[in-house]
Order: structure tokens, then C-alpha cells, then sequence
């Protein structure tokens, strides 16, 4: 089927603004949108710039607007978007993030609030030999937040963030809240300052937009709100893992 | 072109997968240390992160195993090119590195005692090959995101110096001492010399070459490429694994594991043809077997579709597990054929075939990771190189299942160690007055006029060439037209330019570098391949079948000078256990 790709352009060396160009693709229902991006990279613009690598949904580079909403590139199959011939497809870089050129846009900030969050273990002991007893029960506690793979689909979709505050953002609050949650772990306290900031946790109002793109089907929402919480159980001195 | 910046750095790693990153919290750890990491791609994109069932280490968590048994099985699954100590080191130090993972954080599956859960994967048997054991610890099928992810995580925490979309151009070398690295940045189209005491090579695969797949898009060999260009010799170049289970078409990735967890691969009559080629086995034989199995199924008229003119296929039928098991152990599985496919495993089979999957060869190294010249000839002081991209050799002729992700993280750690420890004590090396030039005349020659299309055909007739004459089987006649065709191929990409004139954020200049270094190990991986006239692990010669021990039990390294290529052998270590035929 013919489907046109209606991709937001824009380069810095040469362009004022940013603008639309059309780019008409002949493409199966079931290939991905990175397929057809790619397609058209190598046989009809080579200057139109966007990341990718794994193209099945685990790296995390192809994360943009389509049709209005965060998905990936490569996770997107033209029949999930397009349901007729010359359907309108539109491509936009992540809202919310600076755009450096085409798709692509600056992570800088995004990878500044994750290192905030202190995103490593703080052991609560020393093992000697052999690894951390965990049960069950205490590693399903965090597993659904070990899938993020911080494409910033959430960090874009964040109303709170398009406002254009200083909100860390749900992505750097999900990393956090994977230690938080293992039993492993002892650093809720030296996370405080970044979370119970103003920028951190709090100004998070529940839209549930983040949780509704990702593309890992982590549930964002109840993430933050489950981390909200347990800084409350901290400050009144009931913290399970300390 | 913008201005040349220069950098000084005790110790420079390129690449931030497994191995890259290992290393770099080794080095890191050293204080007063200057460590930093190059990468042509932004943080935890890293192809380590879809590696999917497991690490292989003989914890004995689960039933009774140990490090002895997973050395042999190395071994063995190598077809014997495997160097018999670096494979001890390999799966000693594997026990170690699995709980150091587990230590800083990992979050691997328990068993119902609260220890790291295990599971079973082809080729990793009890008692010297008795019976499958279930020794790959794992965290879901998303063992290589969460090894990524917990490496990256703990080089932020030791304050590790990132230059992320830094894309390798050359390396510095003067005789045999490295002195650097020369870089592109992405955001600016600059070129950086890195000037420094040591530097890693950790830059992983190659699978681009091929049409079909399960590698990165970045999986360029820009590494290995860059190092021949310098004159390095490769490695076992011919040894390049297809994985079984490829989702059909698009090479995605369909793990191991799920034939570990009770998955069987089906032919068209719905027959576990498995039972006719490794009876003890079955489904869990080692891949190059089981690859060629399907082949063998697929042109004798038993893949699905009944036609080998076609592009035809298996089944890997997994509804035997159920939807309870697959949801627990096997997500991201599930989720990748309902995505592709539209299918759930619990229900119907998944149409799989052979994908392009991971180099056996690569940089030749020592147990250190020092990257070593011809034959006796010694190392090249302070180069080293590990992971996919290098050649210890613990992987021989064919690599079993898991043991990508250990050889990262033990020889990872170990070359960083090394490393660490030479940087203390070396002097900064002096850097050639023209350190740039090299790697300025590579990046301009793409300042020749493209021709719409020229690229992309290229590309694609490699792709193709690879496919059809380089892959599971191959031939002599065979084999001689690939090399020409890609002798043919790099003269005429010589004269392709890119479109793409601006400087910042040009990634179309990126492909055509990345694109002459995979036509650069096309053309050394083919002309191997038909210099070894045996079959031996993932190299099978239709006109020569049998493993011929007189002859080739040894390495191949090669060496591509003014457009003519040179072989010579290095000796493989059978110092432990004498080669034996290979049965399953």
C-alpha cells in the first residue's frame, strides 16, 4: 500500500523554523514505521536524521510523535497507524525535549535527571560470598519498573513537563522507585533530596499520559504514586527497607 | 571541516556495551585514573541490552554443576578451535562475575529458596555431555537490558567521563605502541583525537553484513574494521553463528530459552525433526547444528510453505509452556510476537528461520585482553580489545548459548583490570604530529557527489552476497565469486559520496563510514571462509564436510594489504582435552 509520511523537518544550520515535508512510501501493512523511515533515508532524502539501533523495541533510540502519540519507530507496524491507501502518516520529534535536527532531539537534561535520582544500589549489607537472598514475593515487588529503557516517551507525554517546569519526570522517578522497592537497597534516604524536592515527586498531577505511551507497558503512574507514598512512610519512620 | 579538538586521557574505552562498560568501571576504580568511554550511540543503547535468556555459570543452584563442565562444554560446543585455558578462565571466573552482577544490583529471577534462579540452554550439559543442566541464571528474557543497565549504573556512580555519539575513525599506532583514537562527533561533524595511554576496543558485532539479522542496526564492526585498516590482523573471521530461531523475515530474536523452558522446533509435517540430527540433545543442541538442520529440513522440502525456492520456514511451537510460563520467564517473547506477528505463543507456533546472529572471531587477544600482532609476534603495548568484537578465543568455531554475556563480563573485567594496572605505571606515549590526517582523508572522501541510490545498492548487494554464499552453507565456487564481488564492491564504494552536506547531526555520513567497514570484514569474513577448506562449528563446506584436524586445527588470522589479502595460523591450546568427533 502508498502511505505518506508527513515528517517534521528541521535543521539548524539552515532553517529558521520548523516545517512539514511529504514523503509517499509504497510499504506492506505489517512492516515497521522504522522500515518505511528508513526507506526513505536510503532512496530518497539521505539528510533526514533520526536515531535507531535495535529496531525491535529495546533500545529506545526511535521513541517520537506519531499520529500525535509517543511510540517507537520500530514497535509501530504501518497497519497500526495507516488503515487505508495514502493515509496520512505524521512524524514529529518528542515534545518537550529540545530538537537538534529532523527527529532528533537533546537527552541532555533527560540523562541529568536520571543520575539525580542516584540510580544504583546502596546494598543493605555486604555479601561475602555468593549473592542477596531475595524471595519471590520482594523481586515481583519492583519488576515492572526494571523494563524502562528511558526512550523519554513519558518525559514528552508529561503534561506537567510540557508546561515547562523542572519536574524530573516520570522516567527518572520510575528508575528511582526500582531500588526504592528492592529489598536489596537502603538509599531512600540519600534519594530524598532529589525526590521530596519540589521538582521531585510532588508536582506530578495523575494525567496517567506517561503510562499510557509507554511503550514497555510499565505502569508509570502507580509508580510515582507507590514512591509518593513510601517518602511519606520514610519521613514518619516506617520505611520497610531501612 | 570544523577544528580538530585533542583530549588527554589516561585510558580511552570505545564502545558502552557489557565489555566497554566492565572495563570502564575496572579502570575507573583505579584513583587518579583518567577513564573515558566512547560511544557512537547515546547511553544504555547499546546492543548488550537485547541479549535476552541468560549468563551461563556453573552456581549449582538449581541441580549440581560446576565450572569443569561448563569449560568442556565450551570447548566441545567450539568444535575444539576454542583455546582450552581462556575457556577455563571463562567459566571459573564466570561464578564470580554472575554474583559481583547480583551484588551491584542485578535483579536476576529467584528460586523459591531466594537464590538466583537457573534454566537450561543448548549445549550446556551435565557430566560432560550427559544431559541438558540448567545453568544460565537470568532476569526474564531481558538478562543483557538489565546486565546493561546495572554496568551503566554503577559507572555513574564511580563518575565515568561519557563521550556519547563519538563514532571511531582510526587508531593510533606507531610501531606497536597505541597511542589514541580519532573520533567523530555527531553533534558537530568535528573530528577529536583522543590522545592516551591505552586504549579498549569494545565496539561489538557485525551482523549488518548479512540480509537477515538479530543485530543492531549499529552493529557495524566500526572496531575491527578500523584496526585492519592499521594493519591488526583478524581472527577467525569465518566463523559467523546463525541463530535458530529468527522471527521469519525479520531476523528478530527469539531466544534460546524458549527451547530451554520445553519449546520444540516443528518441521511441515509437524515432525520434532530435532530427534533425526541430536538425539540426546534435541532442541537444545548447540546452534550451528540445529541451523543446519533447518536448512537441511527447508531445501529438502519440509519447511512450512513445502518450497526452497521460496523463502521458507519452521515453527517453533511453545504452546506446551502455557500462557503462565511465557508471562513469567518469557515477556518480552511474547510481547515481540504479538507486536510482529500478531500471534501469541501460548497458542499457535512461531514461523522462525536462521538469523545472522554473532562473530566467533574478531581481534585477536591474549587471556589480558591485549590485542596480539601475527602469529608470535607479541602484543601491541597498550591496545586491548574485548567482547564480541575480539577474539580470545573462548567461542572457537561456534558459540553456545549464554557465553556472549559471560565473555563480556569476565574478560570485560579482566582486560579493564589489565588495563588499569598498565596505565598506572606507563607514560603517556607521543602523539604523532599528524595524529588527524588519516582519519581526515577517510571522513573526506565523502565529499564526492552521490549518486541517488548507488549507496543503498551497495549495501544491499552485500547484504545479499553474505546471505546467499556466506552463510549456514557454503561452497569453494562459491565463496571465490563473493570475494571478487566484494573486491568489486569496495572499489566501487570508493567512489560513493554523501548526499548529506551539513555538519551537525550527520548521520548520513555516519552510514557511509559504517558501511565501508562492513564491506571491509564482508570481504576478510568470504575470503576465510574460502581459505578454510574443511567444515568445522558454523563454517560447513558443501565440498569439504568433515572436520580435518591435521590441517586446520588451528586459527586463521588475516591481514588485507593494498587490496591483497595474506593468511597465516596461529596454534589453538588443546592443552586440557584432545579433540573428538562432535556428537550431541
Amino acid at each position: 500500500m502508498n502511505v505518506v509520511l508527513r515528517i517534521k523537518r528541521y535543521n539548524p544550520e539552515t532553517d529558521s523554523s520548523p516545517h512539514f515535508e511529504d514523503f509517499k512510501v509504497d510499504v506492506q501493512p505489517t512492516d515497521r514505521l522504522l522500515d518505511a523511515l528508513m526507506f526513505v533515508k536510503r532512496h530518497l532524502d539521505g539528510s533526514l536524521s533520526f536515531r535507531k539501533s535495535c529496531a525491535h523495541g529495546i533500545c529506545g533510540s526511535d521513541a517520537m510523535t506519531i499520529n500525535g502519540s509517543e511510540r517507537l519507530a520500530c514497535k509501530t507496524l504501518v497497519r497500526d497507524v495507516a488503515d487505508e491507501e495514502d493515509a496520512v502518516i505524521t512524524i514529529e520529534p518528542l515534545q518537550a525535549l529540545p530538537v537538534q535536527r529532523d527527529l532528533m532531539v537533546d537527552y541532555t537534561r533527560f540523562f541529568e535527571f536520571y543520575r539525580v535520582v542516584k540510580p544504583y544500589l546502596f546494598p543493605a549489607q555486604h555479601v561475602d560470598k555468593g549473592e542477596h537472598l531475595q524471595t519471590l514475593e520482594e523481586r515481583k515487588k519492583f519488576d515492572d519498573v526494571t523494563k524502562c529503557i528511558l526512550c523519554a516517551s513519558c518525559q514528552s507525554a508529561c503534561p506537567v513537563i510540557r508546561e515547562g517546569t523542572d519536574f524530573i519526570g516520570p522516567a527518572a522517578i520510575v528508575q528511582a522507585a526500582r531500588f526504592v522497592f528492592d529489598s536489596r537497597d537502603r538509599g531512600i534516604g540519600a534519594r530524598l533530596d532529589v525526590l521530596d524536592a519540589a521538582n521531585g515527586v510532588w508536582p506530578c498531577e495523575n494525567h496517567l499520559e506517561c503510562t499510557r505511551v509507554c511503550p514497555r507497558g510499565i505502569k508509570v503512574t502507580k509508580a510515582i504514586n507507590l514512591t509518593k507514598r513510601e517518602i511519606k512512610t520514610f519521613k514518619e519512620g516506617g520505611h520497610q527497607n531501612v | 571541516m570544523s577544528k580538530t579538538q585533542t583530549h588527554e586521557f589516561d585510558a580511552v574505552i570505545v564502545g558502552a556495551g557489557g565489555a566497554g562498560l566492565y572495563a570502564a568501571l575496572e579502570a575507573s576504580s583505579i584513583p587518579g585514573n583518567r577513564t573515558a568511554v566512547l560511544s557512537k550511540l547515546l547511553p544504555i543503547r547499546s546492543h548488550t541490552g537485547t541479549a535476552q535468556g541468560g549468563i551461563g555459570a556453573a552456581l549449582g543452584n538449581v541441580e549440581e554443576d560446576n565450572p569443569e563442565w561448563h569449560a568442556f562444554d565450551t570447548v566441545k560446543g567450539g568444535d575444539y578451535l576454542v583455546d582450552q585455558q581462556a575457556a577455563r578462565i571463562l567459566a571459573d571466573d564466570a561464578v564470580q562475575a554472575v554474583y559481583d552482577l547480583e551484588n551491584r544490583g542485578l535483579p536476576f529471577n529467584r528460586t523459591l529458596d531466594g537464590r538466583i534462579d537457573q534454566r537450561r540452554f543448548g549445549g550446556h550439559t551435565r557430566n560432560f555431555g550427559e544431559a541438558p543442566v540448567k545453568r544460565a541464571c537470568y532476569a526474564a528474557d531481558r538478562t543483557g537490558h538489565m546486565i546493561l543497565q546495572t554496568l551503566y549504573q554503577q559507572c555513574i556512580k564511580n563518575e565515568v567521563a561519557f563521550f556519547d555519539e563519538f563514532h571511531i575513525v582510526d587508531v593510533l599506532i606507531e610501531g606497536h605502541r597505541c597511542a589514541g583514537v580519532v573520533a567523530l562527533e555527531l553533534a558537530t561533524g568535528a573530528l577529536h583525537v583522543f590522545h592516551t595511554k591505552a586504549v579498549m576496543i569494545a565496539t561489538g558485532g557485525f551482523g549488518r553484513m548479512y540480509r537477515t539479522t538479530s543485530n543492531a542496526y549499529a552493529n557495524t564492526g566500526d572496531g575491527p574494521a578500523v584496526l585492519a585498516r592499521r594493519g591488526v590482523p583478524l581472527e577467525d573471521m569465518e566463523f559467523f553463528q546463525f541463530h535458530p530461531t529468527g522471527i521469519r523475515g525479520m531476523g528478530i530474536l527469539i531466544t534460546e530459552a524458549v527451547r530451554g523452558e520445553g519449546g520444540i522446533l516443528r518441521n511441515r509435517e509437524g515432525e520434532r525433526f530435532m530427534e533425526r540430527y541430536a538425539p540426546t540433545m534435541l532442541d537444545l543442541a548447540p546452534r550451528d547444528m540445529i541451523a543446519r538442520a533447518m536448512m537441511t529440513e527447508i531445501n529438502t522440502g519440509h519447511g512450512i510453505l513445502g518450497d526452497p525456492s521460496q523463502d521458507d520456514y519452521l515453527h517453533l511451537d511453545a504452546t506446551a509452556l502455557g500462557a503462565d510460563v511465557l508471562a513469567k520467564k518469557l515477556p518480552d517473547i511474547r510481547e515481540f510476537c504479538q507486536t510482529y506477528l500478531g500471534l501469541d505463543p501460548a497458542d499457535k507456533p512461531i514461523p522462525v528461520q536462521p538469523t545472522a546472529h554473532y562473530a566467533m572471531g574478531g581481534i585477536p587477544t591474549d587471556l589480558d585482553g591485549r590485542v596480539t600482532a601475527d602469529g608470535e609476534a607479541g602484543v601491541y603495548e597498550g591496545l586491548y580489545a574485548a567482547g564480541e568484537c575480539a577474539c580470545v578465543s573462548v567461542h572457537g568455531a561456534n558459540r553456545l548459548g549464554t557465553n556472549s554475556l559471560v565473555d563480556l563480563i569476565v574478560y570485560g573485567r579482566r582486560a579493564g583490570r589489565h588495563m588499569a594496572e598498565f596505565v598506572r605505571q606507563a607514560d603517556l606515549p607521543t602523539l604523532p604530529g599528524d595524529a588527524a590526517t588519516h582519519a581526515e582523508m577517510i571522513v573526506k572522501r565523502s565529499d564526492k557527489k552521490p549518486q541517488p541510490g548507488q549507496a543503498a545498492k551497495i549495501r544491499t548487494s552485500m547484504r545479499d552476497i553474505m546471505m546467499d554464499s556466506v552463510g549456514v552453507y557454503r561452497s569453494g565456487a562459491g565463496l571465490s565469486k563473493a570475494v571478487e564481488q566484494f573486491k568489486a564492491l569496495r572499489a566501487e564504494a570508493q567512489d560513493v559520496g554523501v548526499g548529506d552536506t551539513n555538519q551537525a547531526y550527520n548521520t548520513d555520513l555516519l552510514e557511509f563510514l559504517e558501511s565501508q567497514n562492513l564491506l571491509d570484514l564482508a570481504l576478510v569474513t568470504a575470503a576465510s571462509a574460502a581459505h578454510r577448506e574443511e567444515s568445522r562449528g558454523a563454517h560447513s563446506r558443501e565440498d569439504f564436510p568433515e572436520r580435518l584436524d591435521e590441517r586446520f586445527l588451528c586459527h586463521t588470522l588475516v591481514t588485507v594489504e593494498d587490496g591483497s589479502i595474506r593468511f597465516a595460523t596461529k596454534p589453538v591450546d588443546t592443552s586440557i582435552w584432545k579433540p573428538k568427533p562432535r556428537a550431541y
